[in-house]
């Protein structure tokens, strides 16, 4: 039962989004090597603490977030917009 | 009192003004609101009320709460029927009608209790030794466990769909307080006092936890509700907290009602976030294990003390009372106040004064209870300093009450991760520290003193309030410490050389010895320990087992019980209704109905539907009622491929792509180049997944400049869209594109056939529709029937033909005209049936051949792949082994014989040997009426290079058995596709 808070819709159930994976994997540009692309797609860390990820609001304002959670706690300690364009806050 | 009832003439919390009739066992009986069943029954001198799991040895009330272990019966019949429900928990009601379980005839008289004879040989594990491995192993296992699952067991539920309503509902609050005992009432005194917001919930139908138990419990109880209620507190009844979650989320379950009433709900599941969680749940007693210690007559005795005076209820007239601490004494008080006889057996040497008239005998134990069915006396011992037992005689008794300490209740922290500390001091499992906003107050702290336990809550309650930032008194906390006359660590009473029954876990029939074979057997950790012994697995989990299971196991080892270990305790804390999680989340509420615009206008013209994910698609038109789905989309397809049809295709994805940079973005996206599509103009693409599989597919249109219509496959919509918004925002910020879903906002129909066109002339206004101004993969505007509307040329079917977008809300009005063309042309509508099948003749890909593990190069689509740009996919699709000779790829499939049909799923093999997953498998099957013979698509290993013009064996195991088939091109029809295009 973890709450986060967006930055458009303001504290929601984690029932309206869609995990998304971890937000610090750089994704090389579409034409680097395979090694690049198989090292972003498949290998992950599987930390137990601070963890830094996407989630997406898939039913509310359909934003990207990353969002910092503790993988021990769900603690969440923030939340911003993926996207540097869309602002802070509401 | 009548010789029938041992109800007492005066007292209890009962409505003795109003009579409730209820049944058991298809017997009636009489009790009063206010009455729980089990008092009912006990009421009504009712002693034997369930069977063992495993003996089928006759059970009783053993307690009056939550821990009931004994009076676990089936209450309702028919839909309604409720199996393991504890007696002690369910308040009576009018027309009640309960079962005992496990048992046949009856409880009273039970042909299973030879079990009970034999039982020396049902110990754990048992029936794994003896028959797992007997003869052919797992599969006799199998027959096996059947019979004995008939022979051991608990109730029943019913076969049928459940009739009652649930819902579930949020709310949220400053402090919620878990139980209503003397702790929980002060603690949500002094939070409201504070002027906080607070929930209590009570999981009893009345409020007042342990202050109902006492003699003057009424007025105490009463006192302190007005108290909460004056402050504005909320009250939950009937109200279990079920489980704690992360970020201070509760879950609890509200019964409502018991009975069937229209439309109101059975069962309320509520998810409460407060700030903070005061828990107050108390402690449960523990017994201690002797033998036949499951005898009825044999209760705990705060049981006893609630019966007596919550309920008015004396169950026997001669009654031995059995203690290691000085809980035992109150009730011995109170029961030698309504006029029994009774002796109190301390199993210390020194305790509390006797209470006035009760016999007490100190340093002497239970040892073995006597009576074949119900409790007839019981053997008592001598307790020696060095904890030897010697027989000392035999008491006649109808009634024993048993304490051996008490256990608080720690689930509610143990939700939370937090383990429970054995504390050697206090003899009980202590709730272990949390940082999160819980605190513990208390018996379930271990605080016995009902002053203590007030003051606990008061304490608990204000300094949540502190913790909030609201002023609040600053009280001491009481600890838990040892009195003068401190629990004597008892758990089981043995006797040098003999074997007794003595049960740990009543409700799994876990004896002592269990638990010594568990330790003889290896099986000492605690949790193997329990899995060996099924201690604890039972509905109550453990509530009154656990304790001495654990204290036994160290015993056997020789290690400290906090070395020993506890079990976690895992939401919920007693079994829920599955119906109440699920809440109103049922039927079409759980999978919604997705309706096309064209949905009735479908079933006007008698479309069967079927649904396809969550949307309901025309499936085929009959023309006749009888008419098959086989015999429809024959015709349908027959007739659109010679002259025309339409199809409802609305349930595609549709996504606008908007933005300067919205054709760089479908370059990125596609194999295919979207960059210099022309305006007006459509291209088929595919895209794939970062890991280089195929992903989805479809047509995207240029409308403007900067505008494109994306259509996605209709399972795909939801997920494409999530992807374009993911790369948006995450991966290409700096793309400057929008991205919006209109499926949902224009309905589409497809018109196939070579007619297709003749039809559009008929009803399109502003649009030229010749070969010439609008070829094929052309976007046009235009207008049917006053309404604009999008036409695009494009091919499904492999015929001459188009898609017509409209406004959802404009969709009737278009169809109408596009039928009023398409019917005296001798023209038909077609449903999914005919276009899966038109498909297949085609060699189209869909859903079945995009299966998340095909590459592009599989699906016969490798030269779409631009070699020019870079997009989603490209470089883990260069690796190895997406690009192996023996990769299944796309194939068509014939059978050899004349009118074999082809069944998908089926595997294709080398040869008759079928072993393993073959070389391959059937995708997608239908009857060609153009070729006159079944068709299928299939992926097979090194696909028609390898294998073109030879033959397979389709096994289908299931249905059809064997069947040769052909291996041929996945084209069937018009390879070139000069149909499409003139």
């Amino acid at each position: 039962m973890i709450i986060i808070p967006c930055p458009f819709c303001g504290d929601r159930d984690h029932s309206e989004f869609s995990y998304g994976g971890d937000a610090t994997v750089k994704y090389p540009a579409l034409d680097a090597s395979a090694e690049e692309w198989y090292n972003a797609v498949y290998l992950r860390k599987n930390p137990r603490g601070a963890h830094t990820e996407y989630w997406h609001h898939v039913g509310g304002c359909r934003s990207w977030l990353v969002v910092e959670r503790d993988t021990l706690t769900h603690e969440i300690s923030s939340a911003k917009y993926a996207h540097d364009g869309y602002g802070d806050s509401a | 009192m009548s010789a029938s009832s041992s109800r007492l003439d005066a007292g209890g919390i009962i409505n003795r003004d109003e009579t409730l009739k209820f049944q058991f066992d298809g017997k009636s009986y009489e009790g009063h609101p206010g009455d729980s069943l089990a008092s009912a029954l006990l009421a009504n001198n009712v002693k034997i009320v369930g069977r063992g799991f495993k003996y089928h040895r006759p059970r009783g009330v053993m307690s009056a709460g939550q821990e009931e272990g004994g009076a676990i019966l089936t209450v309702g019949t028919g839909a309604r029927r409720e199996p393991n429900v504890k007696a002690t928990m369910q308040p009576l009601y009018s027309g009640l009608e309960s079962f005992g379980q496990n048992a046949w005839p009856s409880v009273a008289r039970d042909f299973g209790r030879v079990n009970d004879i034999g039982s020396r040989f049902l110990g754990a594990g048992f029936y794994y030794k003896t028959f797992f491995g007997v003869r052919g192993g797992t599969k006799d296992w199998m027959l096996f466990e059947k019979i004995i699952r008939k022979a051991a067991g608990m109730g029943t539920a019913s076969r049928e769909p459940d009739p009652a309503h649930y819902e579930t509902a949020h709310t949220s609050c400053d402090v919620l307080v878990v139980g209503s005992g003397p702790a929980g009432l002060a603690a949500a005194t002094q939070a409201a006092e504070a002027g906080l917001d607070v929930v209590v919930a009570e999981q009893d139908f009345t409020l007042g936890g342990d202050y109902l138990s006492q003699p003057d419990g009424a007025h105490r109880a009463v006192e302190a509700v007005a108290k909460v209620e004056s402050l504005g507190v909320s009250v939950m009844l009937r109200t279990q907290v079920f489980g704690l979650y992360d970020g201070c989320v509760a879950g609890l379950i509200e019964s409502v009602t018991d009975q069937e009433t229209g439309m109101q709900v059975r069962q309320r599941m509520w998810i409460v976030r407060p700030r903070q969680i005061i828990i107050a749940t108390g402690a449960i007693e523990r017994p201690i294990a002797f033998g036949n210690n499951d005898r009825p007559g044999i209760m705990g005795s705060a049981g006893l003390r609630t019966y007596l005076n919550r309920y008015a209820i004396k169950p026997g007239q001669e009654a031995v009372i059995a203690t290691t601490n000085d809980s035992g004494y109150a009730t011995a008080a109170d029961l030698k106040a309504s006029g029994a006889q009774v002796t109190l057996l301390d199993a210390r040497t020194h305790g509390p004064d006797a209470p006035e008239g009760v016999e007490v005998l100190r340093g002497r134990v239970p040892v073995k209870g006597e009576g074949w069915s119900e409790l007839q006396g019981l053997q008592i011992g001598k307790l020696s300093e060095s904890g030897e037992v010697s027989v000392e005689k035999s008491i006649g008794c109808d009634l024993a009450a048993v304490s051996g300490g008490w256990s608080p209740v720690v689930n509610l922290t143990s939700h939370r991760g937090v383990k429970p500390v054995w504390s050697e001091e206090m003899d009980c499992f202590l709730p272990g520290e949390t940082k999160e906003p819980i605190k513990v107050c208390g018996s379930a702290a271990g605080l016995w003193d009902e002053e203590e336990c007030r003051l606990s809550g008061a304490a608990a309650a204000a300094e949540a309030a502190r913790d909030l930032g609201v002023n609040a008194p600053v009280i001491e906390r009481p600890e838990p410490r040892r009195t003068n006359t401190p629990t004597m660590a008892l758990y089981e009473v043995t006797l040098p050389g003999k074997k007794l029954k003595s049960f740990v876990d009543p409700q799994h029939d876990v004896t002592t010895g269990d638990i010594r074979l568990a330790h003889q057997e290896g099986f000492v950790s605690v949790e193997h320990m329990k899995r060996y012994t099924t201690l604890g697995m039972a509905t109550d989990q453990g509530k009154v087992g656990n304790v001495i299971g654990i204290a036994l196991m160290a015993a056997a080892t020789g290690a400290p019980v906090s070395k020993t270990g506890t079990t976690t305790f895992r939401p919920p804390y007693s079994p829920i209704s599955i119906g109440a999680i699920a809440g109103r989340s049922v039927k079409q509420h759980f999978r919604p109905n997705r309706l096309t615009p064209l949905d009735a206008w479908n079933k006007k013209h008698n479309a069967v539907m079927t649904q396809a994910g969550l949307w309901w698609r025309p499936w085929y038109y009959p023309i006749t009622p009888t008419e098959s789905v086989d015999d429809a989309y024959e015709r349908e397809m027959k007739i659109t491929r010679e002259s025309v049809g339409l199809c409802d295709v609305s349930s595609l994805g549709k996504i606008m792509v908007q933005g300067p940079d919205a054709g760089e973005f479908l370059n990125r996206l596609y194999v295919n180049g979207f960059g210099k599509l022309a305006v007006g103009k459509a291209r088929y693409g595919v895209m794939l997944r970062d890991d280089g599989i195929v992903y989805d597919d479809g047509t995207t249109w240029r409308l403007s400049e900067n505008d494109f219509l994306m259509t996605t496959t209709t399972a795909n919509a939801a997920g494409v869209m999530a992807k374009l918004e993911e790369y948006l925002q995450t991966r290409w910020p700096e793309l400057k594109v929008s991205v919006a879903s209109v499926s949902d906002q224009w309905a589409g129909i497809a018109v196939a056939g070579p007619k297709s066109r003749d039809v559009l002339e008929a009803v399109t206004t502003e649009c030229d529709l010749s070969n010439e101004a609008f070829p094929f993969m052309g976007i046009r505007e235009g207008v049917i029937a006053g309404k604009k509307v999008y036409l695009a040329r494009i091919s499904f079917s492999g015929e001459r033909a188009y898609e017509v977008y409209v406004r959802s809300g404009d969709a009737e009005p278009v169809a109408d005209a596009l039928w009023g063309a398409t019917e005296p042309l001798g023209g038909c509508l077609y449903g999914t049936e005919a276009l899966g099948a038109m498909r297949v003749e085609k060699g189209h890909v869909a859903g079945s051949e995009l299966d998340g593990r095909t590459t592009l190069e599989d699906l016969g689509l490798g030269k779409m792949a631009s070699s020019k740009k870079a997009y989603i996919g490209k470089a883990l699709a260069t690796r190895e082994g997406l690009h192996d000779a023996d990769r299944r790829q796309l194939v068509g499939i014939i059978p050899t014989g004349d009118g074999k049909r082809l069944r998908a799923g089926a595997l294709l093999m080398a040869d008759t040997e079928q072993q393993g997953h073959g070389e391959g498998e059937i995708t997608a099957v239908t009857y060609s009426v153009e070729l006159g013979h079944w068709i299928g698509l299939g992926l097979i290993k090194g696909g028609v290079e390898r294998w073109d013009g030879k033959t397979a064996i389709s096994a289908d195991p299931v249905r059809d058995g064997n069947t040769e088939v052909r291996i041929v091109s996945p084209h069937f029809l018009d390879p070139k596709g000069e149909r499409m295009h003139g």
